[in-house]
């Protein structure tokens, strides 16, 4: 029996709409163990609204989310975090007054699975020395004490993501994890999330960025308007005329 | 008379902290007025009518309003901001009623024959209070309370259940403040609703705001000088609220965010020279 199919999250038939405007239409797709999916679509295709749903910050209005084989459609953000599912946000959300060692030691998944428990704590140098080592492995050792407010862009979007991998998750997903940056910050990012890949299952990244996308990602899924309208390696995909029809609608086909 | 110093200021030091326990995970209460009223008139019923020792009936009182807290707070922490606030005023006023209309209490007469609390006993609570919450706030509970308090929605994200975390404070909020209330009571022999009023609520929300509410040092040192300042002024007769008043609205202009603004980081490496680490305002 295939305990850990080779699907981490299969989305299957996923809809959602806001007062009669539909974002998400019949969307399908697995996230295959190993991989990094990448999301792509013009502005309002339902990328983020798809990132949401997935999390648990809107019920979806129909179709089923399975993650590891368990249905999780309707359970809760917190829920789905403890399970495994982390993510950052579009416009970075940290604990501004925190500091960046803080911001990482509070998604320690003992902790949070037992708030009550962490009060007595013992050998909580240990738990400062992982997360010491993570924020290494981001470049933001040395700014530990620092309030997390006062990160350069670059720095608060690293951490964002040191974070989310501070609870072990199983499956990270990136809302737009390039958005406002420049070109030598968006490389930066790229060997930052090549190098979270080893910590993860799978990942999946929403992204404009044609040429981060090309480089990241091993299969692509692209967007329009709510529907799933292409989906493979992403040489193939970004050759196809009805997504680059989607793209030159736009202005983000700056390739 | 020192020993009613010891046991107003101690007393108010706890509601203060009653105070800052539920804002540690962002919620503002003005219902903790009524959760003292309920500690001091459950525990009164307990020693004076079925011969409770002090502390007990204290714990049991604390209890008590813990739970009418988690029920009542329930609804109430589903709602955001300004609503929430609203849920906690409508708790103070609803205890006040539901007492004045309870004839085994007494009524609007009021409720009488409680003895026992010496400052010692007061003493000892803000001990273990405070050694509680200094306790806490070297722990990884306080970075989650934190982070409740910073950003919910990141904190859902993390793991965390914003809902639980919330609810959880407020239970403890009013079981602090009820004990502190029963204590009270036991001091002052008698008690009636009218002590209990919103303006109460009010006063422990300013305790623990003028003196700060990002560490636990802020809400003793407001409590005690809003408790102390009356005293002082005694002697400007009729003046003395409008100097009461002057010192709040001067104390707020001068320090916005209470005497003690900084918050202490739970954990801290060695600091490396050149990163200091920022304190907020």
């Amino acid at each position: 029996m295939d305990v850990y199919p080779q699907s981490i999250l299969s989305v299957d038939g996923l809809s959602k709409s806001f007062r009669g405007l539909t974002a998400l239409d019949q969307i399908s797709l697995d996230v295959r163990r190993g991989e990094i999916l990448g999301l792509m679509g013009p502005n309002g295709a339902g990328k983020s609204v798809f990132i949401n749903v997935i999390t648990g910050l809107y019920p979806a209005d129909y179709g089923t989310v399975r993650f590891l084989g368990r249905d999780v459609t309707r359970l809760p953000s917190y829920a789905l975090a403890r399970l495994g599912i982390a993510r950052t946000y579009q416009n970075i959300r940290l604990l501004r007054r925190m500091t960046v060692l803080e911001n990482v030691l509070v998604a320690i998944k003992d902790h949070v699975n037992r708030p009550l428990r962490s009060l007595f704590t013992r050998n909580r140098a240990r738990f400062v020395r992982a997360a010491t080592t993570l924020l290494e492995q981001f470049h933001l050792a040395d700014k530990r004490d620092w309030l997390a407010g006062s990160l350069a862009y670059g720095e608060a979007r690293r951490l964002e993501i040191a974070r989310a991998l501070a609870g072990k998750p199983s499956l990270l997903l990136l809302d737009e994890p390039a958005a406002g940056m420049n070109e030598r910050e968006t490389e930066e990012l790229g060997d930052t999330i090549r190098a979270s890949r080893k910590l993860l299952e799978a990942m999946v990244i929403v992204e404009h960025d044609v040429a981060m996308m090309r480089g990241l990602a091993d299969r692509l899924v692209v967007m329009d308007a709510g529907h799933k309208i292409a989906e493979g390696k992403p040489g193939e995909v970004l050759a196809e005329p009805n997504v680059i029809e989607a793209y030159l609608g736009t202005d983000e086909a700056d390739e | 008379m020192i020993q009613d110093y010891i046991v107003f200021v101690g007393v108010n030091i706890v509601l203060a902290w009653s105070v800052y326990v539920i804002l540690l995970a962002g919620s503002l209460s003005f219902a903790n007025g009524g959760f003292m009223a309920i500690g001091a008139y459950v525990s009164g019923v307990l020693t004076v009518k079925f011969g409770f020792p002090l502390v007990i009936a204290a714990l049991i009182s604390g209890i008590a309003a813990g739970l009418i807290g988690v029920l009542a707070g329930f609804p109430a922490l589903r709602t955001r901001g300004i609503y929430l606030m609203l849920v906690t005023v409508g708790i103070a006023v609803s205890v006040k009623a539901v007492i004045e209309s309870i004839d085994y209490v007494g009524g609007i007469q009021g409720f009488g024959g409680m003895v026992g609390t010496t400052p010692w006993h007061v003493v000892g609570l803000v001990g273990l209070v405070g050694g509680g919450l200094a306790l806490l706030s070297r722990s990884p509970l306080q970075r989650i309370l934190d982070a409740v308090r910073e950003d919910e929605l990141s904190a859902a994200s993390l793991g965390i259940n914003p809902i639980y975390v919330k609810l959880t404070c407020f239970g403890v909020g009013a079981f602090l403040a009820a004990v502190a209330g029963s204590f009270y009571a036991h001091y002052l022999i008698h008690v009636s609703p009218d002590q209990f009023g919103i303006v109460l609520s009010v006063f422990i929300v300013l305790y623990a705001v003028l003196g700060g509410t990002n560490n636990m040092w802020g809400p003793p040192i407001g409590a005690a000088i809003m408790t102390l300042t009356p005293e002082f002024v005694r002697g400007l007769e009729a003046w003395r609220p409008t100097a009461f008043g002057v010192v709040i609205l001067c104390l707020l202009l001068i320090r916005p965010d209470g005497l003690l603004a900084f918050r202490i980081a739970t954990t801290r490496t060695k600091v490396v020279a050149g990163s200091k680490p920022k304190q907020s305002t």
